[in-house]
């Protein structure tokens, strides 16, 4: 070391300085790409806006009321009925899939075995690592098929409930149907709610929740009145980052929906459409203005879940609840 | 008051045997029940027999132990069927992806293209589309990679305040992006601005769009943990900032940023909207990644999904099973390197 302390001022001021250029550059570097990030989003924007007005300048009917899709015959399209069916589907999936993600967090976090959770944690991100084309896959030769007794029974016992309803007896066989997408869509959306909620629940500060045992609570008790109470902004924001998956959704959709571009809250019937399984759907046969077209659509899908991500990262940064290492 | 004490500690105890005979019952009246009525199926009966269980359980409960005990009762029942209805899908997908893939899933479906093979033709193979999702995925993370990892140097190392928290927020916003609007971005920006044809560059770059915040979030993670000591030490040293971050805090970190990074590829592999829009299909073997539509594994299982040819769904469960086995191989290798890591104490 004294060797060092003792060396030439000359060459030790030169280092110093070659140092501190070291540091400029490589902190320019970093924050050239952290800039990046800026630039990328807006220019996801941008371009998406551009290549979108040619179509949205050629429609002849209304973008937002019309409910058929064909913009590079009559040019007369519009996205109403693809709208109408990415909130219904995305909706009714999360009202399968919430209580059930809920359901299962607590388990793992509150009653199962140490050992156990780890390895029941494991499974249920299993079920996020599955590509979406294979539960497109399975969803239309295996759950499609055995869901027409489950169709069969809504119809029959709750048709009076508008969204079981089937007027025409059309449910008692194979159909591509917005309920049918809406399971696979719960299936899909389960497990990341499933280990965001797992998170958040983990972060509940163990001595409140002995304090509850301690004062008598049974274990229902203890999570109703020390781990919910305190997790309510990240469960939400979970469930929101779900709805946004759900939402954008594509591939798996596109299989099992029905393609049919109308409004309709019959949700067992053969119907349903969505943006993003139109956009993969009319893809390949899709000209100059049906490409624009689509484009169009994708911009309101991109406007619709970034605003819904963008509400449920603000939710979780105030609460100041850490989710991020789930995700 | 007296009244409180007395049912508080009075409630009567079941006996271990009472709560699964009142479960095993509520089965047997499942049973009863489709025997007699016209409910019909596996499933079906699955749920019924499950909500019934647990209503057994709860009334058992509520009558001989009381409201309290009773609630918790429920609510340990229906969490336990929650747990056992995820798990059930996943049972589900896993095997009947890897039964029905057998079929055709050989060394000949691996090894083989799809050239001349018509839609009912037994032939053929997924080798083609391997070479392409392979080449993909590596153009995105060459991309991705190196980007997200200077992101996260970034962000942890040199930026404060405002601008840090502004860009992690924007990376946490883009982890939400739909995949099909990453392809419609490099579509309208690639494909039409600027006039370029279908590639799997062009493939790679909408996949390093997804990749890029999953790549900076766990690199940011995995740079934390480094301990400041180390930092430290080099600092005392005289060693540059820069330099320090580039010989002590990367490789430090290296096995949990690089087990980031297999999660991150295992993650955008089975992306099919994306490539569908920008690469396209061929079914020939086509190398060259800047040149022309190429085959993918994801777009090969939609088109058989969607093909009325017995023997495209065939090849598609095939190809479905070797997309599922290439994730699962990265999974269990990032598993077992996170287990080799000993920062991450998790």
């Amino acid at each position: 070391m004294s060797v060092v302390a003792t060396g030439s001022d000359a060459s030790s001021l030169r280092s110093a300085s070659s140092k501190r250029r070291g540091d400029a550059t490589f902190k320019a570097i970093t924050l050239l790409a952290g800039a990046l990030v800026f630039v990328l989003l807006g220019a996801i924007a941008v371009f998406l806006v551009v290549k979108a007005i040619p179509a949205l300048q050629a429609d002849k009917s209304s973008f937002w009321t019309t409910q058929i899709w064909d913009p590079d015959g009559s040019v007369h399209f519009g996205i109403a009925a693809l709208a109408f069916g990415t909130l219904l589907t995305s909706f009714l999936a999360l009202a399968m899939a919430v209580p059930v993600a809920l359901g299962v967090s607590l388990y793992v976090t509150q009653y199962a075995p140490r050992r156990v959770a780890t390895y029941l944690g494991y499974a249920t991100d299993m079920l996020a690592a599955v590509p979406s084309v294979v539960y497109g896959l399975w969803g239309v030769f295996f759950l499609l098929p055995h869901l027409i007794g489950t169709q069969v029974f809504l119809s029959k016992y709750f048709g009076w409930i508008p969204l079981f309803a089937d007027k025409n007896n059309l449910v008692s066989s194979y159909s591509k149907s917005v309920f049918g997408a809406s399971v696979v869509l719960a299936i899909m959306i389960l497990p990341i709610i499933a280990a965001i909620s797992r998170e958040i629940f983990r972060q509940v500060d163990p001595a409140q929740r002995e304090a509850a045992l301690a004062l008598g609570a049974t274990r229902w008790e203890m999570i109703r009145t020390a781990v919910l109470p305190p997790s309510w902004p990240g469960v939400t924001s979970a469930i929101m980052l779900g709805f946004g998956r759900a939402l954008g959704e594509t591939i798996a959709v596109a299989l099992v929906i029905g393609n049919v571009y109308k409004i309709d809250w019959h949700t067992l019937i053969p119907g349903g459409h969505t943006i993003a399984a139109n956009i993969a759907n009319r893809f390949g046969e899709a000209g100059a203005t049906g490409r624009s077209a689509l484009i169009a659509s994708g911009l309101v899908l991109f406007v619709i879940t970034l605003a819904v991500n963008l509400a449920a990262r603000y939710v979780i940064y105030r609460s100041g609840a850490d989710e991020r290492s789930a995700v | 008051m007296s009244a409180l004490t007395a049912t508080g500690l009075r409630t009567g105890a079941l006996p271990r045997w009472a709560l699964p005979s009142a479960a095993l019952g509520a089965v047997g009246l499942t049973v009863l029940l489709f025997a007699l009525t016209g409910f019909q199926g596996t499933v079906d009966f699955i749920i019924v027999a499950a909500i019934l269980a647990v209503a057994a359980v709860s009334i058992t409960s509520w009558a001989v132990e009381g409201r309290r005990r009773a609630k918790d009762r429920l609510a340990t029942s229906a969490a336990l069927c929650f747990l056992v209805l995820t798990l059930t899908p996943l049972a589900f997908v896993i095997g009947y992806t890897i039964k029905l893939g057998l079929d055709r899933f050989n060394l000949n479906f691996l090894t083989h293209s799809m050239a001349g093979v018509g839609p009912l033709s037994s032939n053929g193979g997924v080798y083609h589309a391997i070479v392409g999702t392979l080449e993909q995925v590596l153009i995105a993370s060459a991309m991705a990679v190196p980007l997200g990892l200077l992101v996260a140097i970034y962000v942890t190392e040199y930026a404060s305040g405002i601008l840090a928290t502004a860009i992690r927020f924007l990376i946490d916003v883009m982890t939400g992006i739909p995949s099909i609007v990453a392809g419609l971005f490099v579509l309208a920006f690639w494909v039409l601005a600027l006039g370029q044809g279908f590639s799997g560059f062009a493939g790679g770059m909408a996949l390093a769009i997804l990749e890029l915040p999953i790549v900076v979030r766990s690199a940011e993670e995995m740079i934390k943990l480094v301990p400041a000591s180390l930092r430290e030490a080099s600092y005392a040293l005289g060693v540059a900032k820069w330099k320090t971050i580039l010989r002590i805090v990367l490789p430090t970190a290296a096995s949990g940023i690089t087990t980031g990074i297999m999660l991150a590829v295992a993650r955008v592999i089975g992306e099919t909207a994306p490539v569908l829009l920008v690469v396209g299909n061929n079914d020939f073997i086509q190398p060259n990644p800047l040149k022309g539509a190429q085959a993918s594994l994801p777009v090969f299982v939609f088109q058989g999904a969607g093909s009325s040819s017995q023997f495209d769904v065939q090849r598609a469960w095939a190809a479905a099973l070797t997309l599922v086995l290439i994730v699962a191989i990265l999974y269990v290798s990032a598993r077992v390197l996170t287990r080799r890591n000993a920062l991450d104490g998790r």
